[in-house]
C-alpha cells in the first residue's frame, strides 16, 4: 500500500529558470508514520483493512517473558554502560512482545470444571466426571485393587507417560498407564519405602529396607548402593542428575546418577528424616522436622540455606509448586499453611483441617492436593500465578484405603494416589499444563528422540555446586569481587585510574585566559562539586536518623538493653 | 456441571509415516524451561572447551625460497595469489589453493626490500638493495619470452620500501626521503623529508588516498599529504617503529609496530596519545597488517610468534607459533579475512586460519545456527572465571614463556619504584603519567 503520489503541477516543457537547490526544498510530510496509520489503507479493489495497525499484544502475556527486573535501581554508571543497558532493555521488550505473539500457536486449552447454579464442585463425584467426559479421558480413571502387598507409593515419569509403583511388601511394577501396557512387575523381597523414576522411564530407584537399589524398567537390578542405607524418601533433581535421599540416620545424601558418585552426604542434625520434597524452580531440597521447622538444603553447603518455622508441632508434609513461589506445609497441629518462598517467607494462608494431611502435592498449574486419611482434597487458585485459595476445596474423593502417596501426572489432568488398597488414578480437570515443549519433555517422543534428548541433557547437566536459592545468580554481576578488584588495582597503581581528572580550564582567546579568570573558572567548578557533595550527604543524614529512630517507638521496657 | 478434560489427539503429535519429520511442538514459557542461566552457563563452558579442542590453525607452508622471506604482497583481485620477496633477490608468485609456486623471478641482486601490487592487479613493483625500482607484469612471460621487467628505474640511493596508491597510477618509495613517482616518469614527482635519517617503510591510506605515513630511524612516524606535497605532522616515540598499517575501515586510525615490543594504535587527528597500546610480544614487532573488517590486526615479531589483536583491546586474542618457524619478518591478512600468511627467516611462508577453530567450507544452516548460538553464549559468559581461564589458555613455547615471566618481574620492579616515588614525595610534585602517554616523546606539527 503506497501513499498517494504527489502530482507535479509544473508543466514539463515550460522554460523555467532553475532556482538554486537550497531554496527549493521538497515539502516532505513531517511524521510519515502517523500519517500512514490515520489514512485508511485502500487496495486496488477499494476494500479497507478492518483492523489497521499491528495486532494488539496481551500485556500480561508479554510480562511473563520478561527477565529484567525493572524495579531494581541501578547504581550510577558511565554513559557507555548506560546506553548499552538501554539497548538491551529495548531488545528485551521487543522479544517479549514477539514471544507473546507466538502464544497464538499453542494448540491445547487447559481443562476446567464448573458447577452450575452455585453447585459446589467439591460435591461432584469422580463417577459423574467420568460419565461427562469423552472416552479417552474416561479411560484415564482407573483403580488397581492390590490389597496383598501393602500400601503403595507411586511416581510418574518426567514425561507423564509411565507410572511406577511400589508396595510396602516388596511389589514393584512399571507400566505405560495410558495404554495399560505393563513394562515390568517384580517382587524385591524386601520392604519398599519409596520409589522414583530417574531422568527417564528407563531407570528406577527403589528405597528398600536396607539399601538403595537401581533397577532397569525391565526389572533387572543394576546397582545396589550401600552407602545410602535406611532411606525413607527419594527425590530426583532432573537438570542436575542428582538423586537426593533422606534416611532414618539423619543424613541427606546426593548421588550423581550420571557419574555414579556421591556428591554430598550432609548431616541434617535433626534426627530421623521423614519428610522431604524438592523445589523444582531452584533444585533446593526441603526437609520437614519434628520441631515444626522446614530446612532448605543445597549440596554445596554443609549448613541449611534457610530454616523456616512453620508449625507448632512436627511437620508431616511439604510441597512446593512448579514455579517455586509457594510452599504448602501441613503439621501435627492439623494446620495446612501456604508460604511465600520468593520474598518474605511469610505464610499467605492457613486452614485448620479436621484430620492432619499426611501427604501434599502441587500440580503444574498450581492445584494443591492433600491426602488426609482415606480422603483426598484438592484446592485450586485463580490462575496459574496465584496461590490456591484454601476456603473451599475444588474436588474431593474418598478412597478404599489410607493415602500413602500422591503425585500429579505431569501433562495430563490426572492425580495418582497410592493407598492401602492399591492405586487410584483420579480425574482432576485443569490440573496440568496443556502445551508441553517438545524439546524438554515430550510424552509422544520416539525411541530416537529420547536418546537424543538424553545425550543433550547429559551434556548440559548443571554441576551440583551451582544449586542456590536464586538460580539466576550466575547472570548477576559479582559486585563484591568487582569492588575488591578495584581496590587492589588502586593499591597496585598508586592512584585511581577511573577518578575524575581535576578540572583544567581550556585556554580561551581575546583576553579571557588571564590568570584571574582561570582561577575564577576553577573555583566555580569546585564550588559546584562541593554543593553536590553537601546535598548528597544531607540526603543520607535523614535516612540514618530514621534507622536510629525506629526501635524507640514502643514503650521502654526492661528488655530494651538487649535490643541491638 | 460443565467439565472439560485436557485430551490430546495423538494424530496431532505423532508422525504419520516413517518418512515424515517428527513433530516437535514448542512452548517458550519460562516456567517450562527452568534453570535457564545455569544450563546456558554449562553450554557456554562446553562451547569454550570445544573451541580449544578444535583450534588447529596451521594449514600449510609454502616451500621454495632459498633465503629468508623479506616481504609479502597480496593480489588485489585474486584471493589465491600471493607474492613474496626473499633476501636473495628472488620474487615468487604462489597459488594458495594448490600451495604451489607458479612463477619465480630473479628480481634483484641483494635483498628485495619491498614489493607492492598495482590496484588493478595487472602488474607489481619491487625495490631492492641494488637501488632499482622494477615493474613486472602479473601474468607470466609468454612462450619463448624471457622474464623481463616492464620498467626499471635506477636510483642513486638504496630504496627500503615501496607502496602503491589505492586508486591512481602513483607509487611512493622511501629510502633517504619519501619520493612520490608517477608511473610514466623516471624521476620522482616530489620528494618529501623531515629530518635527516633514513626511512624504513611507507604506506598509503586506503580511504583518504592522498595521505601517506612513514616510519623513520629517528624514532618518529611522519604523515604526509600528497596533494600539498608536504609532511603534515609527526610523532616521536621512545623507540623506532618498524612499520605502520592503516585501518581499512576507519580512515584516520593506523597501527604502528614498534621496537619496544608494543604496537600503538593512533588516531591521526590526535597524535599525542595513542588510542590503544597493545602489549603482548616479548621481542621487537616487525610487521603489522589489518583484517579487511578493520576490527582486528595481526602482528609478526622477532620472538618467533604471530599474534592477533582486537583493535580495542590491549591483549592479544590468539598466538600462533611453531617449532620450525623462526623470526617472523612479514605478515599479511588475506582479503577475505579468513587466513593469515606469514613469511619468516627460515625461507618458509606459512598459512594459518584467522579463527583457529573455524570450520572451513560451506556450512549447513543447522551448523551455522549452532555456531552462532555458541558464539553468543561464549560472549555472554566470557567474564566468568572458569570460562575465561579456558578461553585464554594457550600453549606457549618455553622461550616466550620464560621471557614473559622475566619481563613481568622487570615491569613490576619498575612500577613499584614509581609507586614508592609517588607515595613518598610532596603531593603534586611527581605527576602521574598514564601508560599510554609514557611512550610518546613529542608531537610536532
Amino acid at each position: 500500500m503506497s501513499r498517494p503520489r504527489r502530482t507535479d503541477f509544473r508543466p514539463k516543457n515550460a522554460n523555467i529558470a532553475k532556482k538554486s537547490r537550497i531554496s527549493r526544498k521538497r515539502q516532505l510530510p513531517k511524521k510519515p508514520r502517523e500519517r500512514r496509520n490515520l489514512e485508511p489503507q485502500r487496495s486496488v479493489s477499494g476494500a479497507q483493512d478492518p483492523f489497521p495497525g499491528p495486532a494488539p499484544v496481551p500485556v500480561e502475556v508479554a510480562r511473563k517473558f520478561r527477565r529484567i527486573d525493572k524495579s531494581k535501581k541501578l547504581p550510577h554508571s558511565k554513559s557507555k554502560t548506560r546506553s548499552r543497558l538501554e539497548v538491551a532493555e529495548a531488545e528485551e521488550e521487543e522479544i517479549s512482545i514477539k514471544a507473546a505473539r507466538s502464544e497464538l500457536l499453542l494448540a491445547e486449552e487447559p481443562g476446567f470444571l464448573e458447577g452450575e447454579d452455585g453447585e459446589d464442585t467439591a460435591k461432584i463425584r469422580q463417577a459423574d466426571i467420568v460419565e461427562a467426559v469423552d472416552i479417552a479421558s474416561a479411560a484415564k480413571h482407573f483403580d488397581l485393587n492390590l490389597r496383598q502387598f501393602g500400601p503403595y507409593r507411586l511416581n510418574y515419569s518426567p514425561t507423564g507417560r509411565h507410572l511406577a509403583f511400589g508396595g510396602r511388601r516388596g511389589h514393584v511394577a512399571t507400566l505405560d498407564w495410558v495404554t495399560k501396557r505393563l513394562m515390568c512387575e517384580i517382587n524385591v523381597m524386601e520392604a519398599v519405602r519409596d520409589i522414583r523414576f530417574l531422568h527417564s522411564e528407563a531407570l528406577l530407584a527403589v528405597a528398600q529396607n536396607r539399601w538403595l537399589h537401581i533397577y532397569d524398567n525391565q526389572g533387572i537390578e543394576l546397582h545396589c548402593i550401600r552407602r545410602c542405607d535406611r532411606v525413607t524418601r527419594l527425590e530426583f533433581l532432573p537438570f542436575h542428575f542428582l538423586l537426593a535421599t533422606a534416611s532414618e540416620t539423619g543424613f541427606l545424601t546426593y548421588l550423581d546418577v550420571s557419574v555414579g558418585k556421591i556428591m554430598a552426604a550432609l548431616n541434617a542434625r535433626a534426627g530421623r528424616l521423614d519428610v522431604m520434597t524438592k523445589n523444582p524452580y531452584n533444585a533446593v531440597i526441603h526437609l520437614g522436622h519434628s520441631n515444626g521447622t522446614v530446612s532448605l538444603w543445597s549440596p554445596a553447603m554443609k549448613e541449611p540455606l534457610a530454616k523456616i518455622l512453620c508449625h507448632r508441632g512436627g511437620v508431616r508434609a511439604v510441597a512446593v509448586d512448579s514455579t517455586g513461589t509457594y510452599m504448602a506445609t501441613s503439621g501435627l497441629d492439623h494446620q495446612l499453611k501456604i508460604f511465600d518462598l520468593r520474598g518474605t517467607f511469610q505464610p499467605l494462608g492457613a486452614r485448620t483441617l479436621p484430620q492432619g494431611a499426611g501427604h501434599l502435592a502441587f500440580s503444574q498449574r498450581g492445584l494443591l492436593a492433600a491426602g488426609m486419611g482415606d480422603v483426598v482434597n484438592i484446592w485450586a487458585g485463580q490462575g496459574k500465578a496465584s496461590p490456591p485459595s484454601l476456603e473451599q476445596p475444588y474436588l474431593t474423593h474418598r478412597l478404599s484405603g489410607h493415602v500413602h502417596g500422591l503425585h500429579f501426572c505431569p501433562f495430563e489432568d490426572v492425580l495418582g494416589v497410592g493407598h492401602n488398597g492399591g492405586i487410584t488414578s483420579m480425574l482432576v480437570p485443569g490440573a496440568a499444563e496443556p502445551n508441553f515443549d517438545g524439546l524438554e519433555s515430550n510424552p509422544y517422543r520416539s525411541q530416537k528422540q529420547r536418546q537424543e534428548w538424553e545425550v543433550k541433557a547429559l551434556l548440559e547437566k548443571v554441576p551440583a555446586e551451582l544449586i542456590c536459592l536464586d538460580p539466576r545468580a550466575l547472570a548477576e554481576v559479582d559486585v563484591i569481587s568487582l569492588e575488591q578488584e578495584k581496590k587492589e588495582r588502586i593499591e597496585r597503581l598508586g592512584y585511581d585510574p577511573e577518578a575524575k581528572a581535576p578540572f583544567q580550564p581550556k585556554p580561551k582567546q581575546k583576553g579571557r585566559s588571564s590568570t584571574a579568570s582561570l582561577v575564577k573558572r576553577k573555583r566555580k567548578v569546585m564550588d559546584e562539586e562541593h554543593r553536590d557533595k553537601v546535598r548528597q550527604s544531607l540526603e543520607q543524614q535523614p535516612q540514618k536518623q530514621e534507622k536510629k529512630a525506629k526501635p524507640l517507638r514502643a514503650r521502654p521496657s526492661a528488655l530494651d538493653r538487649f535490643v541491638r | 456441571m460443565k467439565v472439560k478434560m485436557l485430551s490430546r489427539n495423538p494424530d496431532n503429535y505423532v508422525r504419520e509415516t516413517k518418512l515424515d519429520l517428527q513433530r516437535v511442538p514448542r512452548n517458550y514459557d519460562p516456567t517450562l524451561h527452568p534453570f535457564e542461566v545455569p544450563r546456558e552457563y554449562v553450554r557456554a563452558l562446553n562451547a569454550t572447551k570445544l573451541e580449544r579442542v578444535f583450534a588447529k590453525p596451521f594449514l600449510g607452508s609454502l616451500d621454495g625460497h632459498r633465503d629468508g622471506v623479506n616481504c609479502l604482497a597480496k593480489h588485489p583481485k585474486s584471493l589465491a595469489t600471493v607474492l613474496s620477496g626473499a633476501c636473495d633477490g628472488e620474487v615468487r608468485i604462489w597459488n594458495l589453493t594448490k600451495r604451489k609456486c607458479i612463477r619465480t623471478i630473479q628480481a634483484h641482486e641483494g635483498f628485495v626490500r619491498g614489493i607492492c601490487t598495482r590496484f588493478c592487479g595487472t602488474s607489481f613493483f619491487t625495490v631492492g638493495d641494488d637501488k632499482t625500482v622494477k615493474q613486472w607484469k602479473m601474468d607470466g612471460p609468454g612462450y619463448g619470452e624471457e622474464e623481463e621487467p616492464l620498467h626499471t628505474i635506477l636510483g642513486k640511493t638504496v630504496y627500503t620500501g615501496i607502496d602503491h596508491h589505492w586508486k591512481e597510477a602513483v607509487f611512493a618509495t622511501c629510502g633517504q626521503q619519501v619520493d612520490i613517482w608517477d608511473e610514466q616518469r623516471t624521476s620522482p614527482v616530489c620528494s618529501m623529508t623531515w629530518g635527516f635519517d633514513s626511512i624504513s617503510s611507507v604506506k598509503f591510506n586506503p580511504i583518504e588516498t592522498f595521505l601517506l605515513g612513514s616510519c623513520a630511524s629517528d624514532r618518529n612516524i611522519v604523515l604526509y599529504d600528497m596533494r600539498q606535497a608536504t609532511p603534515l605532522k609527526k610523532v616521536i616515540l621512545d623507540m623506532r617503529t618498524n612499520t605502520i598499517c592503516w585501518n581499512p575501515m576507519e580512515a584516520f586510525i593506523f597501527t604502528a609496530a614498534n621496537e619496544d615490543y608494543n604496537l600503538y594504535t593512533f588516531d591521526m587527528r590526535a597524535l599525542d596519545t595513542p588510542v590503544m597500546v597493545h602489549m603482548d610480544h616479548v621481542s621487537a614487532v616487525l610487521d603489522v597488517d589489518y583484517s579487511p573488517t578493520g576490527k582486528e590486526f595481526v602482528s609478526a615479531s622477532f620472538d618467533k610468534s604471530v599474534r592477533i589483536f582486537p583493535v580495542d583491546k590491549s591483549r592479544s586474542r590468539e598466538v600462533y607459533h611453531t617449532k620450525r618457524m623462526q623470526h617472523v619478518i612479514c605478515v599479511k591478512w588475506t582479503s577475505d579475512s579468513k587466513y593469515i600468511m606469514c613469511g619468516s627467516d627460515e625461507m618458509n611462508i606459512r598459512l594459518w586460519k584467522a579463527n583457529a577453530s573455524e570450520k572451513l567450507g560451506v556450512l549447513t544452516s543447522r551448523e551455522k545456527a549452532a555456531k552462532d548460538y555458541n558464539q553468543k553464549l561464549k560472549e555472554k559468559f566470557q567474564h566468568h572465571p572458569h570460562i575465561k581461564g579456558i578461553a585464554c589458555h594457550c600453549h606457549l613455547p618455553k622461550s616466550i614463556y620464560s621471557q614473559i615471566q622475566e619481563q613481568r618481574i622487570m615491569k613490576e620492579a619498575r612500577r613499584r619504584k614509581e609507586v614508592n616515588r609517588l607515595k613518598h614525595s610532596k603531593p603534586g610534585s611527581v605527576s602521574v603519567v598514564s601508560e599510554k602517554k609514557k611512550h610518546i616523546v613529542a608531537v610536532v606539527k
